[in-house]
């Protein structure tokens, strides 16, 4: 029996010592991503295949990676942050996580709207956030704005994804933005009451429920609508580009994006690479991946990406996205908007 | 006076138990240090989220989740207890098989079952197509998002941990308090209620508390089904309004609520003394007879079909669909990491908790065991708070050392702690500790404190004693630990994703990668792994359980 116990205590060092064999050696570039590892692994392999430069990185959703990086202060060991959503990195700049990049080539390749106005962040992908429909039961002349899904026709027809979701935090934020408080409570009060079933937990659920006609329209990310699409080139849902009108907007748009870290260690590294993202040869490699839009003006969309048509796009700066956001959640949940 | 006089004495005998003091005050520190850190957010005010809050969803939150909880812990115990019966003191066709089968849900992730049950039944899914299809319209048919549904997911994973523990509770003394009554004139029917249910009750206790932890700390399940708890409210302060206090002080709430009900179901139970003596003689099952044996299979098959087959299904179809695009090198990798992880928690978390029963034991004061119960509420706080409350203090203890090191000998040993897998057992230890802890507790109490005495008598110090009295009577007891920590361990997401080491990927964080994107197809393949995984050590573990009652009869 002792030599069982000597045993199991044995075992229990070697695992530690097998654990720990991964002990953080310094690395040429570390990145904490809230953007998956199927996207962004592509990415990195091939900037590793260009410079030589190893990239290390863990995945997380935005909310723990911030709280990490705080906890870490000083000794993070993360030169850059990948995160999904203006909303989040407008966070991640005000808890002072991120540093200040002073890049022409960023300045150049990025539009000014979306990026920090001091720099911090920068985004390197864009999606927009628009209407899809039922091609079966809805003609596109009935459609027009956001605002107007929220209209008398789309009774008990509206499918829309969970409040919960940063991505439509964003975009009824920028309601905010665009209609002022009271304006955006009526808008989303008018969706809930039109709501055909209660929120669905992800945007593809919302396009399976319109293909199974329990609802005929709803508000999704066009990348989703790509992923089906390639699943099913006859599917019979189409996107449609809201507020198009002169003044009424534009379609809401959103980015992945990046910064680099306060504590950076490898920092000039950290600036080269997200020079590179920005870069028409990274661009369409970034962006194509997850079926997005180049944020770089000078790069086209993928082919299937841009066969959904042009649209005017919402110039408003996304810094409002972050700025907004808190009063955005506030707001849908006296909307009573799950 | 006897009592106390054998207290003092014991105290001052060379067979001293400082060390398990030490290691249930270590353990309990390793605990505390999370909750201290969660509690101490309330230094810093939240008023205005808790104001919103409770002017908007807080009283429905509460509602769901008490309406969540309640239910579940019904379902579970009902299933689990009357699985249990069947299976360990009744006969019926397919008895042998099913005893070990239907403990297998315990390696199906409860987020796993919700977006499968999702896939065959909500609106767009196969069987309100159909249905459609077949009757113009589907209206009357429920919801697929209700509450009874998720309700009927997380019982249906959960059960397992009320089977596992009564089932064990009844192969030990039900039968033998079941023949008893019998012989004193009672029915069968009435003797299991009288009497084997109500000493089977610490064990179902037990189960059914963990149940409860993991009903309240869920997020997975009720996200799929958007559903809200207060879990959401935890998660909604933290990823929406960023305000970590805040979700700290609401998570604090919730281990309030847990610390007072573990409290009352302790207070209820220690009145009573449990302890059973024999090994294990498996006589005379009940023979069900005519078309009750009949029942019995269909029950027990039922249940197997909703918990296990249908989404197994489910997932084998969406399986199918992605393997080429899943299906690479990558994946072994994953595999590889999750199974270590696994393994490597069962056993540090196993350890320490047979330390701390036996330490328990040795000592059972009221310090002991107030530290005891502090030490188990690590698995009654949702993951993603677990993890910043533990990431926090052993990031400032990495800090710490290591500029101590290098100030004090010119080393350098950079992240130690978090950036090795070191801070990752710790968290899986605070993590799991009670589900180790209860299952080697409760094997523990069937060892009659007599036979400590008597070799005590024969001069066997503390450690002999465990060494060579409990730890062999608590093989059984031991290898159930491990499994449902092993399993647990993988399963595990939050925690992994926040303390690994860098290229550490499991596939636990596969699939919460691509579910978090709605790419349910491509998770089926890692679902159906882990889940693979997962069952093998049930499979070896209940085979090795069997070979032993067989060896019995």
């Amino acid at each position: 029996m002792k030599r069982l116990f000597l045993m199991m205590v044995f075992l229990v060092m070697a695992a530690i010592c097998g654990v720990s064999q991964s002990l953080a050696e310094a690395g040429e570039l570390v990145v904490y991503s809230a953007r998956n590892e199927h996207l962004i692994q592509p990415l990195f392999d091939a900037y590793t295949e260009q410079t030589g430069t190893e990239i290390r990185f863990i995945t997380d959703k935005a909310g723990p990676l911030l709280a990490r990086l705080k906890a870490e202060g000083s000794g993070t060991p993360a030169d850059l942050l990948i995160t999904v959503d203006a909303g989040n990195l407008w966070h991640a700049a005000q808890e002072g996580i991120l540093q200040p990049v002073v890049s022409e080539t960023l300045q150049r390749n990025i539009p000014e709207h979306l990026r920090d106005t001091e720099n911090r962040w920068f985004g390197l992908s864009l999606r927009a956030r628009t209407l899809v429909y039922s091609t079966e039961r809805v003609r596109p002349e009935q459609l027009s704005t956001y605002a107007a899904l929220g209209g008398e026709v789309w009774k008990g027809r509206l499918l829309l994804r969970t409040s919960k979701k940063v991505y439509n935090q964003s975009l009824v934020a920028m309601l905010i933005a665009a209609h002022g408080e009271a304006g955006a409570e009526s808008i989303v009060r008018s969706w809930v009451d039109n709501l055909a079933a209660a929120p669905l937990a992800n945007d593809t659920q919302v396009m399976e429920a319109i293909l199974a006609g329990q609802g005929d329209v709803g508000i999704v990310n066009t990348y989703y609508f790509g992923r089906l699409l390639r699943k099913d080139p006859n599917i019979k849902l189409a996107l449609y580009w809201p507020n198009q009108g002169e003044a009424s907007g534009g379609v809401h748009v959103n980015v992945s994006g990046a910064g680099v870290t306060r504590h950076a260690k490898h920092r000039a590294e950290a600036i080269r690479f997200l020079e590179w993202l920005s870069s028409e040869k990274a661009q369409n490699l970034f962006a194509d991946g997850n079926l997005e839009y180049p944020v770089n003006p000078k790069v086209k969309p993928h082919a299937d990406v841009a066969a959904w048509g042009a649209f005017r796009a919402s110039d408003l700066p996304l810094i409002q996205a972050g700025e907004l956001q808190e009063s955005a959640i506030r707001l849908m949940d006296r909307a009573g908007y799950r | 006076m006897k009592t106390r006089l054998c207290r003092v004495f014991t105290r001052f005998r060379p067979d001293r138990d400082t060390g398990w003091t030490v290691l249930i005050g270590t353990a309990c520190a390793l605990v505390l240090a999370p909750l201290l850190v969660i509690f101490m957010a309330w230094r810093q005010p939240a008023h205005d989220i808790w104001h919103h809050l409770y002017a908007t969803v807080l009283f429905d939150l509460l509602v769901n989740s008490l309406v969540l909880a309640v239910g579940v812990c019904a379902g579970s115990a009902v299933l689990g207890v009357s699985l249990a019966l069947l299976t360990a003191l009744c006969e019926f066709p397919g008895r042998r098989l099913f005893s070990w089968v239907l403990l297998l849900p315990l390696a199906m992730p409860a987020y796993v079952l919700a977006v499968a049950v999702l896939g065959l039944l909500d609106y767009s899914g196969p069987v309100a197509s159909v249905l459609r299809s077949l009757f113009g319209s589907a209206t009357w048919l429920p919801p697929a998002r209700s509450t009874p549904v998720i309700i009927g997911v997380l019982t249906l994973t959960l059960y397992p941990y009320v089977y596992l523990l009564a089932r064990n509770a009844f192969r030990t003394q039900g039968q033998r308090m079941l023949e008893a009554a019998c012989s004193l004139g009672c029915s069968p029917c009435r003797a299991f209620f009288k009497v084997v249910l109500p000493m089977a009750r610490p064990w179902i206790a037990g189960g059914v508390m963990l149940v409860l932890m993991e009903t309240l700390a869920d997020f997975g399940t009720v996200s799929a089904f958007n559903f809200d708890t207060f879990t959401t409210a935890i998660y909604k302060a933290w990823y929406g309004f960023f305000s970590l206090p805040a979700a700290a002080q609401l998570s604090s709430c919730l281990v309030t609520l847990i610390f007072v009900v573990v409290l009352l179901e302790q207070r209820l139970r220690s009145r009573r003394r449990y302890a059973e003596s024999r090994p294990v003689a498996a006589g005379n099952r009940i023979q069900l007879r005519g078309c009750r044996r009949w029942l019995a299979c269909a029950y027990a098959t039922s249940v197997l079909m909703l918990a296990l087959v249908l989404p197994v299904g489910q997932l084998l179809y969406w399986a199918v669909g992605s393997w080429g695009e899943e299906f690479n090198v990558r994946y072994f990798g994953l595999l590889y990491h999750s199974l270590r992880l696994g393994m490597i928690g069962a056993l540090v978390v196993v350890l320490v908790a047979l330390g701390v029963a036996y330490g328990l034991r040795r000592r059972p004061g009221p310090g002991h065991r107030a530290m005891v119960r502090l030490a188990n509420l690590g698995y009654a706080l949702p993951g993603p708070v677990l993890a910043v409350g533990l990431f926090i203090p052993m990031i400032g203890l990495d800090r710490y050392v290591s500029t101590f090191l290098e100030e004090a000998f010119g080393l350098a040993p950079g992240a130690w702690l978090t950036g090795t897998g070191l801070a990752m057992l710790m968290a899986y230890l605070v993590r799991f500790l009670a589900v180790g802890f209860k299952t080697v507790d409760g094997a523990m109490h069937r060892i009659p404190p007599q036979l400590d005495d008597a070799a005590r008598l024969m001069g066997h110090g503390s450690f002999s004693r465990l060494m060579r009295l409990h730890l062999p009577l608590l093989k059984n007891g031991l290898l159930t630990a491990a499994t449902l920590v092993f399993v647990d361990v993988m399963k595990e997401m939050p925690m992994t994703l926040m303390t690994r080491p860098f290229g550490v990927d499991t596939l636990a964080v596969k699939i919460f990668e691509l579910t978090s994107e709605g790419e349910w197809e491509r998770a089926a393949l890692p679902a159906l792994t882990l889940l693979a995984a997962g069952v093998l050590p049930i499979v070896l573990f209940m085979r090795a359980g069997q070979d032993h009652s067989l060896r019995a009869r």
